[in-house]
């Protein structure tokens, strides 16, 4: 690292005592780079063994890495922190321009710890910290509304970045999300109601600081080259055109589109939602992320009439992405954009994780459609396949919680199926809910044993398209390239780089940039496992088990894309990953 | 020769261009960017890209005591660092707010429409352009 860089430190902030401090960490960046590697390793360090998610005791870390505001699509922020969905490790990666902020602010690193007794937010400016109260801010439900105010009050437009929380983070839905830069999320694992457990509602961060480059030529010959080919590649031009969107259709020819609560895995009018109809009739903008020229972000511009008055109108400008087009599409049979994109909105307004929300609502869909839950549960709600105004409903109520079948509905399916039953339907992957990727064995198993069970951990659903669908492979062989693919994936979100930009950071690529940034890492690959392994040790530490892992049944009933998928091979899968991970032999 | 913004509709907000302008000064990162990509007040709104557009006739060089801005050929100013006693009028005569500051040395950032940052937008924002 180079010896001015500000990576090294880590700012460290007690909402209790209303503090801040800066530590130096040299040798913990040198070692394990940023983002993930140095977020579990603190994490580790300041999250006490066993502690209750939603106590003031759960800290949490926010990384950026030695490449974030040197080489383009090193662009997101990693968040650490004990998960209040699944008990276990929290970890999500957010875009925006947070990042680049937290960078130019001075800081590799934020820890927050302890928690507020009043609604605040933070403001980080460089190297000044505010607390700002935020009791005026507190029970706006509208995480678009949040984000305008802060923006009004405070200073650096352009070079700042606002994360905050919406109804749910407050409600302390288990599955809230925190939005940053109104499109991006850190949206996986329940962030958001650790920031509402800590009367958090918002961090903005800003910085304008510059960074120092040892060889200023071989830097930007390596600017170049990775600007161009990604640039020039075929992949990237496929996020910026379509965006991830585009996979609706064929994931839906191949047979893995995750519909009806996985009844299927195709939707008859997928057209209705594919990201060619989404595009050619509502898209309305392309955004960024800092620091990335590709841009994937999409924006539908959703112009809806007013009922009590003619020629009334108001258009809302909605982000869409293929995660959100399966959870709150296709697995809720809704095959119409415009309903769609106003079941995105109403999540989004309320900041929740659209994939574990969907996929709670397609659960209890079929629970009432089997009767294990009747109108009396739903308050009156009749849930049925593609009828997005109930869906809309019952996403207000998973907020007001009026009775214990929404309270239960907002800590995520597992718990709900635990209370009601249907967990042969509860498409929960360690804690969390399914994503939209019904390909095939490995797309299971990644999520079954990714540190996160979450499709990006691994990346199965890409296993089952370009190998298994050609020839079979043993549990061991797959598992072995799983672990492979999610140790590498440890060292670009140390990085941390954009995961759509993996094909152009490849292992070359990267030990150069380590090399012009100055930092010396024998083994990148040996790195990421070692890395991949800490996570593990912070889930087994907190009572994580691969073996008591349930599968959900309705996995092996509806065919993937390469034929049914057999339950033996999974559990045979899991018990080598545990020998592999953890140690333990089968 | 001066950098125009042609269309900010097509901008995505990547700041790309931010980093090139400090790259091209030897480092990386914002604080002695010439040029500033914001959102509208909102990203949906998209974006407003600031940066010199060489005026004819400057408002900053006007306005500067000691000569330090002086009108460029084709638009713009140039900049004698020996001359600036860093009093700000320049900045605050850009109606546009092109002027950015140094705060280390105390003294303005303009743009020197050199083109370097055209190279890396990708979508047809900035172009240079005869003047
Ligand atoms: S033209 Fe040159 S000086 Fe002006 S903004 Fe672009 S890179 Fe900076
Ligand atoms: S490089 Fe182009 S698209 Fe990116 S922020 Fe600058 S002007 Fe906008």
């Amino acid at each position: 690292m180079h010896p001015s860089d500000p990576l090294k430190n880590i700012l460290y902030v007690d909402l209790t005592e209303k503090e801040f401090w800066v530590e130096e960490k040299p040798e913990l960046f040198q070692n394990y780079l940023g983002g993930t590697g140095v977020a579990i390793k603190l994490l580790l360090e300041e999250c006490p063994q066993g502690c209750d998610p939603l106590s003031k005791d759960n800290p949490i870390i926010l990384a950026v890495g030695p490449l974030t505001g040197l080489y383009p699509f090193a662009s997101k922020t990693v968040a650490m922190f004990k998960s209040p969905h699944t008990g276990n490790l929290g970890e999500s990666h957010c875009g925006g321009r947070n990042a680049i902020a937290l960078r130019m602010a001075g800081y590799g690193a934020v820890v927050i710890k302890g928690a507020s007794e009043t609604p605040i937010y933070l403001a980080i400016h460089g190297d000044k910290v505010y607390f700002r109260d935020a009791s005026a801010l507190w029970g706006m439900q509208n995480s678009f509304t949040v984000g305008r105010i802060i923006r009004e009050n405070e200073p650096n437009a352009g070079f700042r970045s606002i994360m905050r929380i919406g109804g749910a983070g407050e409600k302390l839905v288990s599955y809230a999300c925190v939005t940053s830069e109104t499109y991006r999320h850190f949206g996986r694992l329940g962030l958001g109601a650790v920031f509402g457990s800590k009367k958090l509602k918002a961090i903005v961060i800003s910085g304008r600081r510059s960074l120092p480059i040892k060889d200023k030529r071989e830097y930007c010959r390596l600017y170049d080259e990775i600007y161009h080919k990604a640039i020039e590649s075929e992949v990237m031009k496929k996020y910026h055109d379509l965006g991830t969107a585009e996979n609706i259709m064929p994931l839906n020819k191949l047979g893995a589109l995750p519909t009806r609560n996985l009844l299927y895995s195709q939707l008859e009018d997928a057209e209705g939602i594919s990201g060619e109809t989404l595009a050619s009739q509502y898209l309305g903008r392309r955004l960024a992320c800092s620091h990335c020229p590709i841009g994937c972000i999409h924006i539908a511009a959703l112009r809806e009439p007013y009922e009590d008055e003619a020629y009334f109108y108001k258009t809302t400008m909605i982000s869409y992405d293929y995660e959100l087009i399966y959870s709150l599409g296709s697995m809720l049979g809704v095959s119409n954009a415009h309903d769609l994109l106003r079941l995105i909105d109403k999540v989004e307004t309320y900041a929740m994780d659209a994939m574990s929300a969907g996929v709670t609502l397609a659960w209890a869909t079929e629970a009432q459609r089997q009767g294990l839950i009747s109108e009396r549960e739903t308050n009156g709600l009749k849930l049925e396949w593609g009828e997005a105004e109930e869906y809309i409903k019952a996403i207000d109520l998973i907020i007001k919680q009026p009775n214990e079948f929404y309270q239960a509905l907002a800590r995520g399916v597992e718990y709900a199926s635990t209370k009601y039953g249907g967990g042969e339907y509860a498409l929960s992957f360690g804690g969390n809910e399914m994503p939209g990727y019904h390909t095939g064995p490995a797309a299971h198993i990644g999520f079954l044993i990714g540190a996160r069970h979450s499709h990006l951990d691994n990346a199965g659903y890409s296993i089952d398209q370009k190998t298994l669908i050609e020839k079979q492979l043993s549990p061991e062989e797959l598992v072995e390239k799983l672990i492979e693919e999610e140790s590498w994936r440890q060292i670009l979100s140390s990085l941390v780089v954009c995961f759509f930009a993996r094909g152009v950071y490849q292992p070359r690529v990267v030990e150069e940039t380590l090399r012009v940034t100055g930092f010396n890492i024998d083994d990148p690959k040996k790195l990421g496992r070692e890395i991949l392994e800490e996570k593990y040790r912070f889930k087994t530490r907190e009572g994580f088990n691969l073996r008591n892992l349930s599968i959900p049944k309705r996995i092996l009933e509806t065919s993937s894309a390469i034929g049914e998928i057999d339950g033996e091979y999974i559990r045979r899968s899991i018990e080598y990953a545990e020998e592999t991970l953890i140690g333990v032999k089968g | 020769m001066r950098l125009a913004v042609v269309d900010t509709d097509r901008c995505i907000g990547c700041q790309s261009c931010m980093f090139a302008c400090t790259r091209r000064q030897g480092e990386t990162g914002f604080a002695h960017s010439r040029i500033n990509v914001r959102s509208k007040g909102g990203m949906e709104r998209g974006f407003i890209v600031v940066v010199c557009r060489a005026c004819r006739d400057p408002p900053c060089s006007k306005v500067c005591p000691t000569d330090a801005l002086k009108p460029r050929d084709g638009g713009g100013v140039i900049f004698d660092s020996d001359r600036c006693i860093g009093c700000r009028n320049c900045q605050n005569a850009c109606p546009i707010g092109a002027v950015f500051w140094n705060e280390e040395i105390n003294k303005p950032m303009i743009c020197i429409h050199c083109g370097y940052c055209i190279n890396y937008c990708p979508h047809g924002v900035l172009t240079m352009e005869e003047t």
